[in-house]
């Protein structure tokens, strides 16, 4: 979230799209019933389903799964036809000014650039035109045909509500209204913000859905502002954590990026990463690039990191292609991986294509599962009747189960979705054997480290030069942990203004990130959570919720990264002259002399609004990107079918096969393969969360299992009528990849949509039943999904592709 | 199992006054449906405070679950699809004790003490006493009340009179995330109904309301509804609730023939005595019994 949970108090419209809020986080979701409570706040929603979200909402409209950029393209049309911006914002805060390559074009659905061979662009003429000192040119009256916002205009303009019916299936009437609740927070003291989770992120082009309501964000003035932003619902309990944290293969903490083969030397790691400015005297805060980097080689390699060799930037791993998950998984398949340790995870079951997934856990020596449940991939070769026909005899795969304490057996922090890190203290010692997770890996780490000693190996350096100087090796305590992560000074570290005056001498935590350095004297295990434990103490174990400006902020609860500030880009929230665009909810002010008000300035905070330095401090040019070059599949969302589509041309681009679905996409032959065909399989599907249960878990709790006891499919009453099936009835659900078997709900929630002309059933499938659990046993959803993902992520397409159903 | 810190205003077959020399407010819980995300938290927080676990049951169809109120499961959301003025609206109501002010099954309810009423308005079973006879269920208007196949004994919600007793609110209201269960006196639920209904009106629900029916004297447990023109389409919540004629039969022409059926269970605690040895409560309900036939 670019603000937090209680902030959404704070709206005047809360969008409800790509999520069912109420569903998977109730919790939060009290905020926007405040909103609606005690701001008189409009709630709409927008989903192929008429969710709980809905059921409180004051508008619903539906839509295909799977043509959110078509709807969201749509708005755009609309606020730009209907003059419905926030001019200077736009003006100043955004690169609508900025002057694109002529040589950048749009045709046919396809951007320039593009290599059918390799599915991917050369991203050449998407840039700004340079003047000579290396600047963007900009055009302040906007009109310019090369400048961003013509070129915005002109790309939406094909985004018309006749065609954007035809495509999402959302009556016009209905998206209109949409539009109009959307359009009235375009209004300085007016804002929206928007709650989405998997429901946008879950496509072959989900980053780009996310993408298109940031160009609405920007053009409504709305980022930055108290009740405004993109609002993230991450996982239950520490999902934002773990991503801070780098789950994903090609980051490093704090989303720094993975060396790769390309990047042979420290050296040219670091240019590719630092920025020069794009705007004359922006803050282009990654040019600190080095200094987080570099405390981060100090955090992990110490005194065995030094300048002479490059902070041992040798000793990290270089990337040779993709680490995602389904690549992953896709190398497991064809026998190229030995084993597999598996950590809180359960991909039998929450990966696409279960068969897939099976086979390739098949063809592994090993698979350590570490896990406080008895989790379905640590049966995935156990025959469990229809649920999961495995057949042990022919697998050669050792399993381990490794029990770990649960969440609430542990010590730590969460970070939620607000971006708040929070300290908790275990409530219960885990049961039998089991141990924290950080035991068993320290536990891991330390005998991996005895037999390189002892029989040495092809590269023990990485392994023998790692800091570990915990005071019970085989236990590091998770006090330490933060400690080592928030950073601390390894040398004084010197004033910048001053080399005489020393801020943080040598053994002192840091205070924050600004004060880390490039030259080896500070060490920091996370940038963004720098000064999280500061010499003050753990601050994300502060628990003091007095509110003074009453907008939620509570700046001594926990510790929000970055810099504990709770609304990201919070400058944007004031005119250039530094007032607040509302003064009823002033995050920031320009108080004459500095920046102040309500939350950590998200600015250097002796700007002067004269100097000009522009909100969007993470950006070279300073500004929000409505044009944004660093996407896989264009600079501006552009409309593609999912990989499995009723359609049989995309109504953007009809003329082009190429671009029926994302051109950029990465494919692998055989799935391709087995993607179905709308002949065989007319209908929709989309796999979702139900309220009762979190993910795979909680099928092994009594309590959930009562409240939600049996797998079931949803399916709306025109379909049932269509195919003789009553509500209660058992059925079938077939996709090219495999079936299920479940009770049919049948529903006036699920409406029968008209897409280009024919009429077009949902089927529904919440995803939460395996074949392990006190719930009635069920079939693996993902038996159905298709192994696919988003071009930017590789997150797998679980929320639109196609099946057939049938009586049981 | 009488609280010491709440007064009995009632208790079933029992003429004994009612202690008055404490004032007592009247409690209620303020169930806002237009709030209500049919999370089923509140029935967790249910199961887990009354320590219930219900049998886990299959889907039937639709998100109930369990289906249906039984002697382990004391509050279920129901869920409802309707179509209004061309609008699909899914109607999600907790159901569960209403606390009726003048209790159908407390007024049908033959053994003494099986039932009472507190002065601060809850409803409670004290199972110790309940010869299962079934009577309150014909004498609740709303269909509550659960036999127990397992002990032959009547369950339904206590309102939390053991967590209200030592002034907190029931586990259903502390647990809801959305603030749409509330729990207070009688008097300031109303008037966060009031601003609630208002808010309702705002936005278009003309016949946005209180359902507090009268037929029963008011209830304990109230709702906020979009439409309590219609509370039928809530799950068949019942528009005009009063005590079912049978009760007043009960009370009239069939009570000596009982009494007679009561005085049977008093014999038979005399044989348990004799055979068992001592038992509390079978004596405190001989007594009752024996106070009942002398009247």
């Amino acid at each position: 979230m670019t603000n937090h949970w209680v902030d959404i108090k704070n709206a005047d419209l809360v969008l409800v799209m790509g999520g069912n809020a109420a569903e998977a986080h109730p919790c939060g979701f009290k905020w926007a019933i405040e909103a609606k409570k005690d701001r008189k706040a409009k709630l709409v929603t927008v989903d192929p389903r008429f969710t709980r979200s809905a059921a409180v909402s004051d508008y619903y409209a539906p839509l295909r799964a799977g043509s959110d950029i078509a709807f969201l393209g749509g708005v755009i049309h609309y606020l730009l036809a209907n003059d419905k911006i926030h001019h200077d914002y736009v003006k100043h805060y955004s690169n609508a000014a900025f002057l694109i390559n002529p040589g950048f074009k749009f045709e046919d659905g396809l951007f320039s650039g593009y290599n059918a061979e390799k599915r991917n662009y050369d991203k050449a003429t998407w840039s700004y035109q340079l003047d000579k000192d290396g600047f963007a040119m900009v055009d302040e009256s906007l009109q310019d045909p090369n400048c961003v916002f013509q070129l915005l205009k002109k790309h939406y303009s094909r985004y018309t509500p006749e065609l954007v019916n035809k495509v999402t299936g959302t009556p016009k009437e209905q998206f209109l209204k949409v539009c109009e609740y959307i359009a009235d927070t375009a209004a300085p003291d007016k804002t929206m913000t928007i709650l989405y989770a998997l429901g946008w992120t879950q496509h072959s082009k989900g980053s780009q859905n996310i993408r298109t309501m940031a160009i609405i964000q920007t053009l409504l003035g709305n980022m930055g502002m108290a009740g405004g932003g993109i609002n993230a619902l991450r996982g239950h309990a520490n999902v934002q954590g773990i991503t801070d944290m780098c789950t994903f293969g090609a980051n490093l903490p704090g989303y720094l990026t993975c060396p790769t083969d390309a990047d042979p030397d420290r050296k040219t790691y670091l240019e590719k990463r630092t920025p020069k400015p794009l705007r004359p005297g922006q803050m282009n805060f990654p040019q600190n690039y080095p200094k987080w980097f570099t405390s981060l080689c100090k955090a992990w390699y110490g005194n065995a990191a030094t300048k002479e060799n490059d902070f041992c930037y040798d000793w990290l791993p270089k990337l040779a292609g993709a680490q995602d998950t389904l690549a992953m998984f896709d190398r497991m398949h064809q026998g190229k991986m030995n084993g597999f340790v598996c950590q809180g995870f359960n991909p039998l079951a929450s990966v696409s294509n279960k068969k897939k997934v099976g086979d390739a856990l098949a063809k592994l020596k090993y698979l350590v599962v570490i896990d406080p449940l008895v989790t379905d991939t640590s049966e995935f070769w156990k025959p469990h009747g229809e649920f999961n026909e495995a057949d042990p005899a022919k697998i050669a795969t050792e399993v381990f189960r490794l029990p770990s304490t649960l969440f609430a057996e542990q010590t730590g922090s969460y970070t939620n979705s607000g971006r708040v890190i929070q300290w908790h203290w275990k409530a219960a010692d885990g049961p039998g054997e089991s141990r924290d997770d950080i035991d068993i890996v320290a536990g891991l780490f330390l005998k991996l480290k005895a037999m390189y000693a002892k029989d040495g190996g092809k590269f023990p350096d990485a392994i023998m030069g790692l800091t570990w100087a915990y005071r019970q090796p085989a236990r590091p305590s998770p006090e330490e942990l933060l400690q080592e992560i928030s950073g601390k000074a390894l040398g004084d570290v010197f004033d910048p203004k001053d080399a005489t005056k020393v801020i943080v001498p040598a053994g002192q935590q840091i205070a924050g990130f600004a004060q880390l350095r490039d030259d080896g004297s500070t060490s920091c295990g996370n940038w963004i959570y720098g000064g999280c434990w500061s010499q003050a103490g753990n601050l994300t174990a502060r628990r003091d919720n007095s509110d003074p400006s009453g907008l939620g902020q509570t700046l001594n609860w926990g510790f929000a990264w970055p810099a504990n500030r709770r609304i990201i880009y919070n400058r944007a929230s004031c005119d250039l002259s530094g007032k607040p665009w509302d003064p009823k909810r002033a995050v920031l002010r320009w108080t004459g002399t500095a920046w102040g008000g309500n939350d950590i300035p998200d600015m250097r905070p002796d700007a002067a609004p004269d100097q000009n330095v522009m909100p969007f401090i993470m950006t070279p040019e300073g500004v929000a990107r409505l044009f944004a070059p660093g996407m896989a599949e264009g600079p501006f969302p552009e409309h593609y079918e999912p990989f499995e589509t009723p359609l049989e041309k995309n109504p953007f681009s009809p003329n082009n096969p190429k671009t029926l679905s994302n051109p950029a996409a990465r494919v692998y032959k055989a799935d391709m393969e087995v993607f179905g065909k709308a002949k065989d399989f007319p209908y929709v599907c989309t796999t979702y969360r139900l309220v009762e249960h979190y993910h795979f878990w909680t099928k092994h709790s009594k309590l959930n299992a009562i409240t939600q006891p049996e797998q079931f499919v949803e399916i709306g009453e025109e379909l049932a009528k269509e195919k003789g099936i009553a509500n209660g009835d058992k059925v079938k659900v077939r996709s090219n990849r495999g079936f299920i078997k479940a009770v049919a709900v049948v529903t006036k929630r699920i409406p029968t949509l008209m897409i280009d002309g024919r009429k077009t059933h949902t089927v529904g499938i919440p995803i939460h039943w395996g074949f392990k659990g006190l719930t009635k046993p069920g079939f693996i959803t993902n038996t159905l999904t298709p192994y696919v993902g988003d071009a930017n992520s590789q997150t797998p397409e679980y929320k639109a592709f196609l099946v057939n159903i049938e009586k049981a | 199992m009488a609280l010491q810190s709440l007064d009995i205003a009632r208790r079933s077959a029992t003429t004994t006054p009612a202690p008055g020399a404490r004032q007592t407010t009247e409690v209620a819980k303020l169930i806002d449906v237009s709030t209500c995300i049919g999370c089923k938290a509140c029935q967790v927080a249910c199961m887990e405070w009354n320590d219930l676990r219900d049998e886990v049951g299959n889907c039937v169809g639709v998100y109930d679950n369990p289906a249906d109120l039984t002697d382990k499961t004391w509050t279920v959301m129901r869920f409802a699809e309707v179509e209004q003025g061309g609008r699909l609206e899914w109607l999600i109501r907790k159901d569960g004790c209403m606390h009726c002010a003048d209790p159908g099954c407390l007024k049908a309810c033959p053994a003494p003490g099986a039932i009472i009423q507190y002065a601060n308005g809850i409803v409670d079973f004290h199972q110790e006493n309940c010869i299962g006879c079934g009577y309150c269920v014909t004498g609740c208007p709303f269909n509550i009340p659960r036999i127990s196949k397992e002990d032959s004994k009547a369950y339904k919600c206590s309102l939390c009179s053991d967590r209200v007793a030592v002034g907190q609110a029931p586990a259903c209201v502390k647990t809801c995330p959305t603030g749409a269960i509330m729990f207070g006196s009688k008097e300031q639920m109303k008037e966060h109904a009031d601003k609630r209904i208002r808010d309702l009106k705002s936005r278009g629900f003309a016949n946005a309301g209180l359902y507090d029916p009268q037929g029963v004297g008011g209830t304990h447990v109230m709702y906020v509804l979009h439409h309590v023109d219609k509370p039928q389409l809530y799950s068949d919540l019942p528009k005009d609730p009063a005590i079912s004629p049978l009760v007043s039969l009960w009370k009239g022409m069939a009570k000596p023939l009982a009494s007679l059926a009561l005085g049977a269970v008093a014999l038979g605690s005399l044989f348990h005595y004799v055979m068992k040895g001592p038992n509390e409560v079978s004596k405190e309900s001989e007594r009752e019994a024996e106070k009942e036939e002398s009247q």
